[in-house]
């Protein structure tokens, strides 16, 4: 199991490169920090929980293999009459595409035009995809909750400082870096609009520094630093801020997300709305991170400390 | 504030969910969440009515115009769809404060209220929106808060066979993203108006037939169909009682609505029946799921699992309707639809206090409850004939729609068999009703009280909507009529 998730994560990096051959930076960016960074990193975890093996299944899968088969043909066989790759007479680049190319700087007033079709023009599905991250950690919240005892808890904390101990230079190098990650993760955030990047890559590289750091101090000290229902709140506020740009711009006249009655210039409503849009992006994305990766450390620390006292 | 009803419509549910979190005391957030759902139950109707008057309406998201923005479009159809789902989606939550008390944990019930609301959202959103990949988005958002909810059930055993719905969901949310890629890839386009204008003028490729094929099968595991049905029963059995009743009324609903809104409005009804087998294939897995699935539902000895297999039947008697590919056939469709919403959950909105009374659904346990839980018992057996299609309720009047559909299109066998699959519906809830009322209970067992009223009045609610629309047809019928004639008369 850890040779495939090393595998995926290795998948996720290589075709994070592809992206940038092919000029998709946005793309390559959110693939490398979420496909090869925070994923591999949640399925660590979960590896970590669950044990490196796979059960020797009895039954052989051949009615599996016949249906991955048969839809493996079928893909191919699509592909037969696609239009070339990269042909410019391709009905998607014929159709939507241009006017996002050559409109949407005087439309929305950002230089990348990721973010102005991401934030503005289908900000909705944006909308829509921060309320999946949230469903997610609300999930986990709900499955993996663990009702911890005090004692337990004092227990937990010193055999993880026990553990801790030991990685010196690890905790040097990591605490000089946390910084610098979150620095990172800020420009990142703001710097959406001009250059590659926006709310879900910064959230995920800000969470990634607040787990780095879990991994390295323990959970315990982790909970001194951050607050749990402060994260949660968080969370809901991320998705709050992003619903609540689209509900003044209702009430201000506009349809939902309308971004350009929120000021008196259009493009800098445009500008407001994308830059607090992303800001909602952000919070959710990191807080929920942050939730996932908790809630599987600690059903991780209760079955150790279970198994410890069992033995 | 009317011209934004049909965005308010989903993020009047969207925006309670996080606001739901920060709320946190259970009986706050419960009270919460029945507001929301119920000002979006008075959002659809006032949908409803809108566009019975003035016709298909169009919203522009982000004052973005058609195919750069995102559009809402919501015509007969979906108008139909919203006003079932959180109408279902209202009654049921009016039980949930006390049925949960039983079922789930004190501090994650405001977790469950969340993932309801979102799960509401996701299906509001699917229906209500014109764009192919916000479907996409939204069936995200109802089918992870689904996986959750199902998985919250108080047996291990939801965990299980929430996994399974799990695998099951996501392979069929990838196919009908990769449908929806390829389509766009063909078009340029993710509008599903505008794809319905340009699909016709994409020369018949290989690339296109894919798409329409990875997108059916894809809405095919969601919605349950018959040889993609598995994940169903278990699904449903162990999710803890409201959510079954939920779910059973609206979540394969949506998937037929994605159905049938690709099919007729977006390929159009030339390619989908002429191109592939589809008429054929449809008919016979909608026949072989009412009877293999009726039969199964006979021999199970979990109610709740007599009730999801009838689910699976009763979908197959909706694909019946689809596949003959006639305004008449889609009309029972479509009817059947708002007829079973009804019937299933008033029935596993009953099974619910029953669970909540005596803490199982085994059939051998419902002995001598006829006597002990009158009211809730008598519903059963009204949602049960209902389910059988007994005159006076609404189950017989979508199967004489259907049969008349049939006969119309000149299908006398398959018009036969619909009567007969009603007969092994006879069958399995006979076994309820004998048990229930012809058998003493175990010597040892304490007698039960009656449901409380928080539970029995929603119930009834239910069960004396499945008698009231099987008299007074004009709502149910009218509107169903007016949304196949609008998919078959010009689409949208």
């Amino acid at each position: 199991m850890f040779a495939v998730v090393m595998l995926s994560g290795i998948y996720g990096l290589l075709s994070a490169s592809f992206f940038v051959v092919m000029d998709a930076v946005d793309v390559a960016f959110t693939e490398a920090s979420v496909g090869a960074g925070i994923s591999t990193l949640l399925m660590l975890t979960a590896v970590a929980m669950t044990g490196r093996t796979e059960h020797v299944t009895r039954h052989k899968p051949y009615l599996a293999f016949a249906v991955v088969f048969v839809t493996g043909c079928l893909l191919i066989y699509g592909t037969l009459d696609m239009p070339y790759f990269g042909s410019p007479d391709a009905p998607s680049h014929q159709h939507v595409a241009p006017r996002y190319i050559n409109d949407s700087m005087q439309e929305t007033g950002m230089p990348n035009m990721v973010t102005s079709v991401l934030a503005s023009y289908r900000g909705f599905d944006t909308f829509g995809e921060v309320t999946v991250i949230f469903t997610a950690g609300i999930g986990v919240l709900a499955l993996l909750s663990v009702v911890r005892g005090r004692e337990s808890d004092a227990e937990i904390e010193t055999l993880n400082d026990s553990m801790h101990e030991q990685y010196l230079i690890l905790r040097i190098v990591i605490k000089m870096l946390i910084p610098f990650i979150l620095l990172y993760a800020f420009y990142v955030q703001f710097h959406g609009d001009f250059g590659p990047g926006g709310g879900f890559q910064a959230g995920v590289i800000f969470a990634s520094a607040i787990i780095l750091y879990v991994m390295l101090f323990g959970l315990g000290t982790a909970r001194r630093v951050i607050n749990q229902s402060f994260i949660q709140i968080l969370s809901a506020i991320g998705v709050l801020i992003y619903g609540c740009v689209g509900l003044v711009s209702i009430l201000n006249g506009g349809s939902f997300l309308d971004y350009s009655v929120l000021s008196d210039d259009a493009l800098a409503g445009q500008h407001l709305g994308i830059l607090l849009i992303e800001l909602g992006v952000g919070c959710t994305v990191a807080s929920v991170m942050i939730i996932i990766f908790f809630k599987f450390a600690e059903r991780n620390e209760y079955i150790q400390s279970k198994n410890g006292k069992s033995t | 504030m009317l011209a934004h009803l049909p965005i308010l419509q989903v993020i009047v549910p969207l925006l309670a969910a996080p606001t739901c979190l920060i709320l946190r005391k259970p009986s706050l957030v419960w009270l919460f969440t029945l507001l929301a759902s119920a000002s979006a139950f008075v959002i659809s109707i006032l949908l409803l009515q809108q566009v019975m008057a003035e016709g298909t309406l169009i919203y522009e998201l982000g004052g973005w115009s058609a195919p750069w923005g995102i559009e809402y479009r919501i015509d007969k159809l979906n108008a139909f769809l919203a006003l079932i789902i959180s109408g279902v989606s209202t009654v049921v939550l009016l039980a949930a404060h006390t049925s949960l008390e039983k079922e789930i944990p004190q501090d994650r019930q405001t977790l469950f209220y969340i993932l309801y609301l979102l799960s509401l959202t996701g299906m509001l959103g699917i229906v209500t929106t014109g764009d192919a990949f916000n479907v996409f988005v939204f069936l995200e958002i109802s089918s992870l808060s689904a996986y959750a909810l199902i998985a919250l059930g108080k047996d291990r055993r939801a965990l299980w066979a929430s996994f399974q719905y799990l695998i099951m969901g996501t392979i069929g949310a990838t196919f009908i993203l990769i449908g929806i890629g390829l389509m766009y890839q063909m078009t340029g386009t993710l509008n599903m108006a505008d794809l319905a204008s340009r699909l016709p003028e994409v020369p018949q490729s290989r690339t296109l037939f894919t798409a329409y094929a990875f997108f059916i099968v894809g809405v095919c595991l969601k919605l349950a169909l018959f040889p993609l049905h598995l994940w169903l029963p278990n699904a449903y059995a162990y999710a803890p009682s409201i959510v079954t009743a939920f779910f059973a009324a609206t979540s394969t609903k949506v998937a037929i609505y994605l159905l049938i809104r690709f099919t007729f409005s977006v390929f159009g009804v030339e390619f989908s029946f002429s191109v592939l087998p589809l008429e054929t294939l449809f008919l016979a897995l909608g026949l072989l799921g009412i009877f293999v699935a009726s039969t199964t539902a006979i021999y199970q000895n979990n109610v709740k699992h007599v009730f999801a297999y009838s689910s699976v039947a009763q979908i197959g008697y909706m694909i019946v309707g689809f596949s003959m590919a006639t305004s008449a056939g889609l009309t029972a469709t479509l009817l059947h639809l708002f007829n079973h919403a009804l019937m299933k959950s008033a029935l596993f909105l009953a099974l619910g206090a029953v669970v909540y009374r005596i803490g199982s659904a085994e059939l051998n346990d419902f002995r001598g409850l006829g006597r002990q839980m009158p009211l809730t018992m008598t519903a059963i057996v009204i949602g049960g004939l209902s389910l059988i299609g007994i005159p006076l309720t609404v189950g017989f009047v979508s199967k004489w729609v259907l049969v008349v559909a049939a006969i119309e299109n000149g299908w006398w066998p398959v018009a036969a068999l619909i009567l007969l699959g009603s007969l092994l519906a006879v069958v399995y809830v006979w076994r309820i009703v004998e048990t229930a009322y012809f058998k003493t209970p175990e010597p040892g067992r304490k007698p039960v009280k009656e449901a409380p009223i928080t539970f029995l009045a929603p119930v009834w609610i239910l069960v004396s909507a499945n008698i009231y629309f099987g008299i007074d047809t004009r709502l149910s019928v009218e509107v169903a009529q007016a949304a196949a004639e609008s998919l078959f008369g010009v689409s949208p």
